[in-house]
């Protein structure tokens, strides 16, 4: 059974968030930038698989730019077998990933793409509903314990109320939410090995797909900023300044 | 230009996520039907029916639509997409499982999490963890869209719409409905309290969070939250989370106890009215977000609270 991990590069959760001056978008230039780490657990998800026998080959797979490489290293050094970069400079919506990854599904044959539920800059969390769509298979979103057997998956999902337990055939999309697992580390031997695992790279336009944008974006703003309030004395004023002063209990 | 709101709904009544969809829905267009999806949820039909400025209110209903399988709600909007312009849906899990399923076999790009409606194609939303809000125009003939409840007004009830069944006649295909296990509780739900007690790392173990979270939230009327690292380190069930990957809340009343205030907690509860922290450290990020801070340990300061406020009669 072959994995299919689709990756994003972004700006590292722990980067300061700058918006440009001119509004056109959050200042990415010399920054540090990472692994989704939503994508991270997905990685670490298919690489158990493999480890429990499961599944035979993890594929991993990122769109964009050149850098992403570095991303693709990182997946190859947690246990990835070999990856593939889809060229592009251009800032791909979710629908046009969901139609490359599609194509390369259509390449690859894998049993099941595991990935974030969302990236953490776009912050969309549409590229695994979309892609199950688009290749009529069934999805098992935001996942918190996966068991593969048979040609079912069994996924428990987070709700709004509580957890969700859906049984989908395979082929299937999976996407991975918090508590799913916690991902390793890299150590360096496998940092190293990593370098010698095969990384293809293609463009986006050799797919033939439609990657046109819908979505024009107008301006990216900071939001407003929520003022600093005042340390209160004690217990007895906080009760007094909410009951009189901001008048909530 | 017409609309269609998928309801947030309990089977027996329609979350006020559902109201507030409305309110966004009115930005785009006056024509605003809602679809019920569920089993047995005939009463929250009803109920969607009386919301101001309904035109009628669609009905399906099968066990695999009252479990909200993504496939099972596909196979019933997809069809009625044919006389609709717009999809709305609050950004709910079950909202946001399925909306971008839709807007893929629709061939148009989903505009998730909108917190304001500028025209029928223009929108911002929130990215970075609400760090930056983008401003985008939609160039697709119809639109899918989820709606960050918390900023919008609720719509009023007053309306008579009516309410007409239409078939579930597709099924789920290759995805079943197994299990669900939803923690049932007296308290009011996350995401409509008015009032929300939220506890951290700082509280060390589930039975210190319960023990401290939960008379408090009684004696308040209040529903419980969380940090994701209390839920992480599993003091806390995952539905209690607020934050950027969580609940987005935005109570009267927010009470956040040892909690630092990461950026991701912050993205999800900064639009509540008034913030209060109690936390033993003078410089952690919730105080620049708090209209009242309590510098302190929780231990002593939160029994001081609670008594406080029974003094007071609360």
């Amino acid at each position: 059974m072959k994995v299919l991990v689709p990756v994003k590069r972004v700006l590292d959760y722990n980067v300061k968030v700058r918006v440009k001056a001119d509004g056109s978008g959050v200042d990415l230039s010399n920054m540090k930038m990472s692994m989704n780490p939503f994508d991270e657990i997905a990685i670490e998800e298919a690489v158990r698989l493999k480890e429990a026998g499961t599944a035979t080959e993890v594929v991993a797979v990122s769109i964009g730019v050149p850098q992403a490489q570095d991303t693709l290293r990182t997946a190859l050094a947690m246990g990835a077998d070999r990856a593939l970069l889809i060229q592009s400079d251009q800032d791909l919506e979710p629908l046009s990933v969901a139609k490359l990854l599609k194509a390369v599904v259509a390449e690859e044959q894998p049993t099941v793409v595991i990935l974030g539920k969302q990236a953490i800059d776009g912050d969309n969390n549409a590229v695994g509903q979309m892609l199950a769509a688009l290749l009529d298979w069934p999805q098992a979103t935001f996942a918190s314990k996966v068991e593969i057997a048979g040609n079912k998956a069994t996924v428990m999902r987070e709700v709004d109320g509580g957890l969700q337990t859906i049984e989908v055939d395979l082929p299937a999309v999976i996407t991975v939410d918090l508590r799913l697992n916690e991902p390793r580390y890299a150590s360096l031997p496998n940092i190293m090995k990593a370098r010698k695992k095969p990384l293809d790279v293609k463009e986006a336009a050799s797919y033939g797909v439609d990657i046109a944008p819908r979505l024009q974006v107008l301006k990216v703003a900071e939001p407003a900023k929520r003022k600093a309030g005042i340390k209160v004395e004690d217990a007895a004023d906080l009760v007094m300044r909410l009951k009189n002063e901001a008048g909530v209990l | 230009m017409a609309v269609l709101i998928i309801a947030d709904h309990d089977n027996h009544a329609v979350r006020d996520t559902t109201h507030k969809s409305v309110t966004a829905a009115a930005g785009l267009s006056g024509d605003i039907d809602i679809l019920v999806l569920g089993q047995g949820a005939r009463a929250a039909a009803d109920a969607a029916a009386k919301i101001t400025g309904v035109r009628k209110v669609l009905l399906a209903e099968s066990p695999a639509l009252g479990a909200m399988v993504a496939e099972a709600v596909e196979a019933v909007v997809l069809p009625l997409m044919a006389g609709y312009d717009a999809l709305l849906t609050p950004a709910t899990s079950a909202g946001k499982n399925v909306a971008p399923r839709i807007a893929a076999k629709l061939d148009v790009a989903p505009i998730s999490d909108i917190v304001e409606v500028i025209d029928a194609s223009t929108f911002t939303r929130p990215i970075y963890a609400g760090n930056a809000l983008e401003t985008i125009k939609s160039s697709d003939a119809k639109k899918v869209i989820t709606v960050r409840p918390t900023v919008f007004a609720a719509a009023a009830e007053g309306g008579s719409a009516a309410v007409e069944v239409v078939s579930a006649a597709g099924d789920a295909g290759k995805s079943r409905f197994v299990s669900e296990e939803t923690v049932k509780s007296a308290r009011p739900e996350l995401g409509a309290a008015r009032i929300i007690v939220s506890g951290g790392r700082a509280m060390g173990s589930a039975d210190e969070f319960k023990a401290v979270l939960e008379p408090l939230a009684d004696m308040l009327g209040a529903a419980i939250g969380a940090s994701r690292a209390a839920v992480d380190a599993g003091y806390a069930p995952n539905d209690f989370q607020v934050g950027q990957t969580g609940k987005v809340v935005a109570p009267d009343l927010y009470i956040a106890i040892g909690i630092s205030g990461a950026i991701q907690h912050l993205a999800g509860m900064k639009d509540s009215k008034v913030i209060v922290a109690i936390n033993k450290d003078p410089d952690a990020p919730i105080f620049q977000v708090a209209d009242y801070g309590l510098v302190g340990d929780y231990k002593t300061l939160v029994p001081q609270f609670s008594a406080e406020l029974q003094k007071m009669g609360n």
